[in-house]
């Protein structure tokens, strides 16, 4: 098992004169599951596009398995893409979309029988053979485009945005499908993602990316627990960010005393993290919303707005009213800037 | 009330679209010796004379040949512009569609003056091969929009698509492009053929000598013989464009593309 099957090192990627992704450096390992996460301009889909070879780098190299592939063309790679729209081709039968790379092989037709049958029933869609993509269900196309990638049998499985499209029930169902099918084939994969739920319940590990840089990598575990950066944090869902300046916390806004010590420059609480009902600081419900096992505050602070998850046991206080919270240490995660 | 003045309005509009139509299919089949409406009395004698005169015979082979061979070459030029002014970011591409349109913007008697005066003249090139030059400009506008609207409703991904399954740019065009435009290409081939058929204009400064494309050679019919033939031909020729539109529909939806 190779610790850098795909590998990419000093990679610049640009479209004219602007840099979208300036000198990046990540090692896959082989038969992974990896998640380039990040929001829309992050570079995430650009550094997909370039192993798949249809951007060419404007330096640095891309090996696959030990071979410098940075000059092979797209069609020579052995790399598959999942498109975030399918890319089905609409003339030809499920089946024909499927054989579709084997028949340019030229491989014999018994061979090209055979493995599209195989690859149709790894999806789960044996009995659609017939069927044109339009007059299959949006699941059902992921599907389609997922075994026309994998009966390829591709070096690496590049997918973009595979769940976006899919409703939440077909979202869980795919989930379960992506990790199925990398366990019986295991081929490594690169999925792109915008959804750090998605990134977190699929990848083995994740790439956190910000204009085009790495930002953190890690399991979904660490990067959950433990982000490095703010802008990491926030993605993980740590909603109250501030600054730390000698016994305060600040903000743009004002500022409110810390009640510890603190030894890096920047804290951040998730909302399930502030305590809510006693403590020593004050604040006023601007907004209260019921979400099943806890209520959702927003108390207006003279930090801004911090956002609270308290108990559903707990006695609800009334929008205006005052309220008293704590940001305990236990619960605050250190950050750089 | 309602519902009558609505049912006189379609029937007025009708009447102007259609009854041309009716009027020259019933002057051409008079029994008598000049063209006439009312028909003096009715035969087929003159939709089966057409078929005798020899000149109509010649011009009706330019006719077909440059509307064909004409459509084909311009689709031949037509695909591929299409296809990059659609695909690619080229720079001075609105020009380039322009230039492009400019022989159904720009009035037909002009394009055949300037063919003439600047093509045919300094060039000396023979009459066919102006005329064939010619129909493949005034074709070409139709080729590229048709072709691009239906290059429009699809997504360049599907390449992308059949290039990592192992085609080459030409194989993805072929495999891919192609049979999804196909409706497109034959929607362009149709519009192409009927317009570079009926063209009167631009063919009439670039007929010469024996050679007519048919219209011009029907218009030069009329002024020495003023008999029936011209609406008998006239008639035949609608029923001919009527039966390729009705194919066209019935195979693959024609007016979609129009």
């Amino acid at each position: 098992m190779s610790e850098k099957y795909v590998s990419l090192r000093n990679l610049t990627l640009s479209y004219g004169k602007t840099v979208a992704v300036p000198n990046l450096n990540l090692d896959v390992v082989e038969g992974e599951l990896i998640a380039l996460l990040g929001p829309s301009g992050c570079g995430k889909t650009t550094t997909m596009r370039a192993i798949a070879g249809l951007l060419t780098p404007t330096s640095g190299t891309i090996a696959i398995d030990g071979r410098d592939v940075t000059r092979v063309a797209a069609n020579k790679r052995g790399i598959g893409l999942v498109f975030q729209s399918y890319a089905l081709f609409p003339h030809l039968s499920a089946f024909e979309n499927v054989a579709f790379g084997l028949r340019l092989q030229k491989m014999p037709e018994t061979e090209i029988r055979q493995r599209t049958e195989a690859g149709i029933a790894t999806v789960g869609l044996a009995g659609f053979e017939k069927r044109k993509p339009a007059e299959m269900s949006g699941g059902q196309q992921q599907r389609l485009a997922l075994a026309r990638s994998l009966v390829m049998e591709p070096k690496v499985l590049l997918l973009d945005e595979p769940l976006s499209n899919l409703d939440a029930r077909l979202r869980l169902e795919m989930r379960t499908e992506l990790q199925r099918v990398q366990k019986k084939t295991g081929v490594t994969m690169v999925f792109v993602t915008h959804d750090q739920s998605e990134a977190l319940a699929l990848a083995d590990r994740i790439v956190l990316m910000k204009d085009g840089k790495i930002e953190q990598l890690g399991t979904p575990h660490q990067l959950y627990a433990e982000p490095a950066t703010a802008f990491a944090a926030e993605f993980m869902g740590f909603e109250n960010i501030f600054r730390v300046q000698g016994e305060n916390l600040v903000s743009d806004f004002g500022q409110l005393p810390l009640g510890f010590k603190a030894t890096s420059p920047m804290l951040a609480w998730r909302p399930s993290g502030v305590q809510v009902g006693q403590g020593p600081l004050n604040g006023r419900v601007s907004a209260s919303s019921f979400a099943g096992g806890h209520r959702e505050y927003v108390i207006d602070t003279a930090l801004g707005q911090i956002k609270a998850d308290a108990p559903i046991e707990t006695l609800e206080v009334p929008l205006g009213e005052n309220i008293a919270f704590d940001l305990p240490k236990s619960n605050a995660r250190q950050l750089s800037e | 009330m309602k519902n009558l003045t609505s049912w006189a309005i379609i029937g007025l509009t009708l009447t102007f679209l259609i009854g041309p139509f009716i009027i020259i299919i019933f002057a051409g089949a008079s029994a008598g010796e000049s063209l006439a409406f009312p028909p003096d009395g009715l035969s087929l004698r003159w939709y089966l004379k057409v078929f005798t005169i020899e000149s109509f015979r010649q011009s009706f082979v330019l006719s077909m040949g440059l509307a064909i061979f004409g459509t084909l070459a311009a689709l031949l030029l037509g695909i591929p512009a299409a296809y990059a002014l659609n695909r690619y970011e080229l720079p001075g591409a609105e020009t380039i569609r322009t230039v492009v349109a400019s022989p159904i913007i720009v009035p037909g008697i002009i394009v055949g003056l300037a063919l003439l005066r600047y093509m045919v003249i300094p060039l000396d090139v023979t009459v066919t091969v102006a005329l064939f030059m010619a129909h493949t400009a005034l074709v070409l506008p139709y080729a590229v929009r048709v072709v691009s609207s239906s290059l429009n409703n699809l997504r360049s991904d599907m390449e992308e698509a059949a290039v990592l399954l192992g085609c080459t740019r030409l194989q993805a065009f072929t495999k891919v492009v192609l049979p999804n435009i196909r409706g497109g290409v034959l929607a362009a081939f149709i519009l192409g053929f009927v317009t570079s058929f009926n063209q009167v204009p631009v063919s009439l400064f670039l007929s010469g000598p024996g050679v007519r494309t048919l219209p011009i050679d029907m218009l030069a019919y009329m002024e020495i013989t003023y008999d029936p033939s011209v609406a008998a031909l006239s008639a035949l020729l609608a029923f001919m464009s009527l039966a390729i539109v009705f194919i066209a529909e019935r195979l693959l939806g024609f007016s979609r593309y129009v």
